[in-house]
């Protein structure tokens, strides 16, 4: 078969979601290719879940253009929702129904016969390790769990995109890693997969490439490399010193590494080379109670460009 | 044929979905179906009934009190039932489990989630006007084989409220509100359309409410069935009619534009 022509899978230019006077997502651009990991990071009331859900055709566009597998949302909602995979960020499962029955139900809105939903339910099940469980009522379910049922849920069109909106919030460390390790074998399968997080770990593990958003706009697009080679350093220093001796530094921080960041709680040294900062600072006769020099990260691109972090 | 079957299918799954919560009650469900008619017509049409002279009370046509109330009893039923179905399972869908939102995220779109969720409302107001209706005729005070045709007219009577009630319910973050539509709409509707008297024994300013509600009509209507008097009013039964088509009529553009628009916001 040829290649297809390379259009992106979803593509969007100046896409604008307003509430009354209040702009959710504002004039935003951004395309997503075919099998890639595609992340909006941001925090919350960012804009992420009004563009997740613009993308899955179930609220309109207010301006600009959006078009999903090469199909106008306004015109094809129905058809685009037939070939995408939903994770909302609120559950949406039928909790007086039994997990099989969940998806079997879900299989039936996509227009398969029973049949098919049948064997496909089963194989979901085996995929997001939830056989044993098929029978049991969701109501009595972990948080983990109701979340890989939803990512089965999801898969159960065997969708050409999917759209995971903050796939992982409020899971406990396990779960979390339980589900990351779902979604990259989805990924490794070749599936698009979107998603939204304020976790920059998240982000790191699962994303090809991102963007970050604040206050309804883009504000920073590319890779998790990338973007931390752009917009901080190699390693960064964190220091803490003991209560109230942080406001008595004016000054004396200046000029110790690249940039200088002042939080409430601790000071960030961003530098290329984290030990020479510590040296630097030992030199000043600056005696920080702890010391931390770690790798970058998004969060500190995120408070690189907003001010902020992002879970606040 | 194939734009029918394309328009129909999605609501079709989701009276799908309604049915397969609804069978795990099934039983439980059919049995105080069943239940309440047998009580209601023991109590008040065998038990009152004793009380109420046919002959001395000429509102009542001549027909027992049993047979006077049964059939206002089931379009009664229906109207209860219909408010019930039309409040919680609605506000579940949109705002509790979010299964409607789930639905929404496939090809189904909000209005057949709508259209979808009246249409079971239909089928179990039908499914209880039969147990009702069969209770009826067993109790022996059904005096024309007309009763069948008050099994639509009963489940109809249920759709003018339950479509409305459905449209208001949607607009709604709580349930607050739903204890004053029992309170306030159904309960007095139950005591005062004509189901146990005839609502020319109600004072005649208070007549003219009577009249614009669809409890009036569809007690009016099952009982001119039930009684196989209908033949002789026949514009009557055209207007009982109309007002309850009109009243689901109107009930469905409103609940179809409430629920998308709940649906679409999020």
């Amino acid at each position: 078969m040829p290649d297809a022509p390379a259009t992106p899978l979803i593509h969007a230019r100046g896409l604008t979601k307003r509430f009354g006077a209040i702009t959710a997502v504002d004039a935003i651009d951004f395309d997503v290719d075919q099998g890639e990991s595609f992340g909006f990071l941001g925090p919350n009331g960012a804009g992420k879940t009004s563009t997740m859900r613009m993308i899955g055709c179930v609220s309109p566009v207010s301006g600009g253009t959006l078009s999903i597998l090469g199909l106008d949302p306004a015109a094809d909602g129905p058809r685009i929702r037939a070939r995408l995979g939903v994770v909302p960020q609120q559950d949406t499962l039928d909790t007086e129904l039994t997990v099989r029955e969940n998806l079997v139900i879900y299989g039936r809105y996509f227009g398969l016969d029973r049949a098919e939903c049948a064997r496909r339910a089963d194989d979901l099940l085996e995929f997001t390790q939830l056989t044993e469980r098929a029978g049991d009522q969701v109501e009595h379910m972990s948080g983990g769990m109701k979340r890989r049922l939803t990512i089965a849920r999801s898969l159960i069109n065997e969708p050409d995109v999917m759209l995971l909106d903050e796939p992982t919030t409020g899971l406990d460390p396990q779960a979390r890693h339980m589900v990351w390790d779902r979604l990259y074998r989805l990924k490794q399968r070749g599936v698009t997969l979107v998603l939204t997080t304020h976790y920059m770990d998240e982000a790191e593990q699962l994303c090809d490439r991102l963007v970050v958003m604040d206050k309804a706009k883009i504000v920073a697009e590319g890779s998790p490399r990338e973007l931390i080679e752009r917009y901080s350093t190699r390693e960064v220093t964190e220091l803490r010193f003991a209560p109230g001796v942080q406001e008595t530094l004016d000054g004396q921080l200046e000029g110790i590494a690249e940039r200088v960041e002042q939080l409430p709680d601790r000071v960030l040294l961003y530098a290329d080379d984290g030990e020479a900062a510590v040296a630097a600072a030992h030199a000043r006769g600056l005696r920080p109670e702890t010391v931390l020099v770690r790798r970058s990260s998004l969060e500190d691109v995120f408070l690189r460009l907003t001010g902020r972090s992002l879970i606040e | 044929m194939t734009t029918l079957a394309a328009a129909t299918l999605p609501i079709g799954r989701v009276v799908e979905h309604r049915w397969l919560v609804y069978r795990r009650t099934f039983r439980a469900s059919l049995f105080s179906s069943f239940l309440t008619p047998v009580l209601f017509l023991a109590a008040m049409g065998v038990g009152l009934g004793t009380y109420v002279n046919p002959s001395s009370n000429p509102a009542l046509g001549g027909v027992s009190y049993l047979a006077f109330l049964a059939p206002g009893l089931l379009a009664s039923t229906c109207m209860q039932s219909a408010a019930f179905e039309a409040t919680f399972p609605i506000m579940a869908g949109l705002l509790w489990s979010r299964v409607f939102h789930a639905m929404h995220a496939t090809p189904i779109s909000a209005r057949d989630v709508a259209l979808g969720n009246l249409v079971w409302i239909a089928v179990r107001m039908v499914l209880v006007a039969t147990v009702f209706t069969a209770v009826v005729v067993a109790f022996g005070a059904a005096t024309s084989p007309l009763i069948l045709l008050a099994i639509p007219a009963a489940a109809l009577t249920g759709m003018a409220f339950a479509t409305p009630i459905a449209a208001f319910a949607a607009t709604q973050r709580t349930p607050e509100k739903f204890n004053a539509i029992f309170r306030f709409g159904i309960t007095p509707l139950f005591l005062f359309s004509g189901t146990f008297y005839p609502v020319e024994s109600l004072p005649s300013f208070i007549q003219p409410l009577a009249w614009i509600t669809p409890l009036y009509h569809g007690v009016a209507l099952a009982r001119g069935l039930s009684l196989g008097t209908i033949g002789q009013a026949p514009g009557l039964a055209i207007i009982h009619l109309a007002v309850l088509i009109g009243f689901t009529v109107v009930g469905t553009v409103l609940a179809v534009r409430t629920i998308d628009a709940k649906l679409v916001r999020g």
